[in-house]
């Protein structure tokens, strides 16, 4: 928390000096708000927190049936076709999860934002903490699903982390942008679901992006899960799973660019939120 | 930094965009409906590309909340903030905790700011007592360990140990309040910005508050103070900041601004022309609704605050859209923390007011005004009499109601919010010496 002599000075359109500090002293808070979301999430439910597994667990098991027994699209070189669906539905759910919850995140905490101060950011960045554990919920089931198939990763996996913070990231920068454009235009609050639903077919979740023909590729990487996915399953599933390489570089162009336009766009708005929202 | 000041406010202005409507944008062709909802959205996304505010309706007008008001607070002030409804003085404490932001001028704060605009502010139902101590007190800006090291005392204070590990859904609304309120009654900032807080709760409770806050006044920490109650302000404040229409009228001394503030409120606001306390802008109902309500006082003079003990006139406009001769207006009078107090209905075999389509209005003519000084919330609507209702607007206005005097101690209906006209009269009866002796006091007959 700050301490006593520290002096703040509010003025119209002056944009916060210390922001980045401001957000560092308000951890303890995002760390509450995040466990708020976690421990809110499955109240009265009956069977909890396996609703996080159930979802991707589903999937998988369509998409194996669909896209690897009636359409026969072929796996990453031997890999068993429902750990590839795994490992590509584990950066999809990440990243649907942050964009769905982290966009309504503002709107549901309008109570909060209209009547003490914080700074705005660590309420989306929250709800990806909340995620984050049901990532690594299913990353448990994924080791089982290896295990069963009796499949080694290789040396790669020790790159994961990286990935899953560009997982992060390209989730972070679409959640900011849209849940401040929310505060003010309801709309949004409706294209989600139909973003969510149709990015699940348009990303290579439930086939290898090896499909894709070949002079497509580069511009099917616009689309920032591409390239997430695509890392996802060249560190998991190693051997012959390769990595395009100039689509891999546009994919984490658009996150940046992403990034870049949720948090300047946020920042720019932040001051009206209590106002609007 | 010698003079001690911890707030310096200079030039301070927040200013609003307010849309209108036209009053005669209703369509009739299917075409014009197209074309109007086309220019809207067509609007709407030129606004949002070029990051503008969204505000409705066809023309804006600018609304200055707060405009040009400069103070400095120095160090252990207790401030009252007082002024009516819509004065400015919530968008100032709103400024100040930095919930929004200034649309000019400047504010300097030297010091931790706490704001206490809410009792229980982020309280989710869905998690236990000891769950939510922790992230009220989060939010209020405690830290973990301090909220850990005064937890015990935060539990002795609300006397809920029994049901810490109770969802609060589950609770009563007074163990809710007295479980939010000890959080933030163990806040120790430098400055403490509160906000009506005292309105909420029993007499019990109000009493609880004023003294936790005057008990922090007393540690020599700075607190800005806004209250519709003038007993507990002028108990706790030594200055007051009076706000009219956003501006500030008067800096003094706490007695001073009392009866500055009570003496505009009781006379001035009869001559003001905002006498409007609700109006339906959108015009969208297809069965009749309530339009407006105005006040008046017997005169019909327009008054838009009330005395306590006058006579007062609502006017409710209608708009009848099938005419309904068992049709009946309803007014309703609730106090912001508890139940309804009265309920008006008139009654179709005296009166028809939806007997005909069009625009009419009833007034509703209350002789003398039997509420004692505070904020009250009215509702109104419209029924099929003993059916059900048509239109109902839940809290379409908030009236606040003064002392005839503006005697401060009489503010804030401490023991009940009804005046209930009555009279003592005394006699005694004649009595024999002996009689006396046995039965000492006189009989009193209460009439």
């Amino acid at each position: 928390m700050p301490t006593s002599r520290h002096v703040l000075v509010l003025e119209a359109g002056r944009s916060e000096r210390h922001y980045w500090r401001d957000i560092w002293n308000y951890r303890e808070l995002f760390a509450i708000l995040a466990w708020r979301d976690v421990a809110v999430r499955y109240k009265q439910t009956v069977v909890g927190i396996a609703w996080a597994l159930m979802r991707p667990f589903l999937f998988m098991i369509v998409f194996t049936l669909v896209f690897g027994r009636l359409a026969k699209l072929s796996s990453e070189g031997d890999v068993p076709y429902p750990i590839m669906v795994f490992v590509g539905l584990l950066p999809w759910t990440l990243f649907s999860t942050i964009v769905a919850e982290g966009s309504n995140s503002l709107v549901n905490n309008a109570n909060l934002i209209g009547k003490v101060y914080f700074p705005r950011m660590i309420v989306p960045a929250s709800t990806a903490v909340a995620a984050l554990i049901e990532f690594a919920i299913n990353l448990i089931l994924l080791i089982g699903l290896m295990f069963w198939y009796v499949f080694a990763p290789s040396w790669r996996i020790a790159l994961l982390p990286g990935f899953l913070a560009m997982a992060v990231l390209a989730s972070l920068g679409p959640a900011l942008l849209i849940t401040a454009l929310n505060v003010k235009y309801r709309d949004f609050r409706y294209i989600i679901p139909f973003i969510a639903q149709l990015g699940l077919y348009i990303s290579p979740v439930g086939f290898s992006s090896a499909v894709v023909p070949e002079n497509w590729r580069f511009w099917y990487s616009l689309n920032p899960m591409v390239g997430v996915i695509d890392g996802f399953r060249w560190c998991v599933l190693g051997g012959e799973s390769q990595i395009y390489l100039p689509g891999f570089l546009v994919s984490i162009a658009v996150v940046g660019f992403f990034c870049w336009l949720g948090v300047s766009y946020f920042r720019r708005t932040e001051r009206g939120f209590a106002d609007m929202i | 930094m010698g003079d001690d000041i911890v707030i310096r406010v200079e030039r301070l202005g927040k200013k609003y965009l307010i849309g209108h409507r036209a009053d005669r944008e209703r369509y009739v062709a299917l075409r014009d409906v197209v074309a109007h909802g086309v220019l809207r959205v067509w609007r709407k996304a030129t606004d949002l590309s070029r990051g503008r505010p969204f505000v409705d309706g066809n023309t804006v007008e600018e609304f200055w909340a707060l405009k040009d008001v400069s103070f400095a607070v120095k160090r252990g002030e207790v401030i009252g903030i007082i002024g009516r409804n819509g004065a400015g003085k919530s968008t100032l404490l709103k400024i100040l905790s930095r919930i929004t932001g200034p649309s000019e001028g400047r504010v300097t704060i030297h010091g931790r700011v706490a704001s206490l605009l809410e009792v229980g502010t982020g309280f989710h139902p869905e998690l236990t007592g000891r769950e939510n101590i922790y992230l009220n007190g989060a939010l209020l800006g405690m830290s973990r360990s301090e909220i850990r090291r005064k937890f015990d005392e935060i539990v002795g204070f609300s006397e809920i140990e029994k049901f810490l590990d109770t969802p609060v859904k589950r609770y009563s609304s007074g163990m809710y309040l007295r479980l939010a309120f000890a959080v933030a009654a163990h806040l120790e900032p430098e400055i403490l910005i509160v906000d009506e807080v005292l309105a909420v709760g029993d007499s019990e409770f109000q009493k609880k508050c004023i003294g936790k806050i005057s008990s922090v006044a007393g540690a020599g920490r700075t607190v800005l103070l806004v209250s519709h109650n003038l007993h507990s302000i002028s108990s706790l404040c030594s200055r007051g900041l009076v706000l009219a229409s956003g501006q500030l009228l008067l800096d003094s001394t706490i007695d001073q601004a009392i009866s500055a503030y009570t003496t505009n409120a009781a006379h001035k606001t009869s001559s003001t022309a905002n006498n409007v306390l609700y109006v339906n802008t959108k015009f969208d109902r297809t069965s009749d609704f309530v339009t407006r309500v105005e006040m008046f006082g017997n005169d019909l003079m327009p008054k838009r605050a009330v005395v306590s003990s006058e006579a007062i006139i609502f006017r409710i406009w209608i708009r009848c859209r099938e005419a309904l001769p068992h049709g009946s207006v309803i007014l309703s009078v609730r106090t912001p923390f508890g139940g309804t107090l009265a309920k008006f209905e008139t009654d179709p075999r005296r009166l028809q007011p939806m007997n005909r389509i069009g625009d009419h209005f009833v007034d509703c003519r209350i002789h003398s005004f039997p509420l004692m000084p505070g904020q009250y919330l009215i509702s109104v609507g419209l029924a099929h009499y003993g059916i059900g209702l048509i239109d109902w607007i839940p809290d379409a206005a908030t009236i606040d109601v003064y002392d005839v005097d503006g005697e401060p101690t009489m503010s804030g209906y401490p023991e009940g919010p009804l005046i209930i006209q009555h009279q003592w009269d005394m006699s005694s009866l004649p009595v024999s010496n002996e009689s006396l002796e046995s039965r000492p006091s006189p009989r009193s007959l209460v009439t």
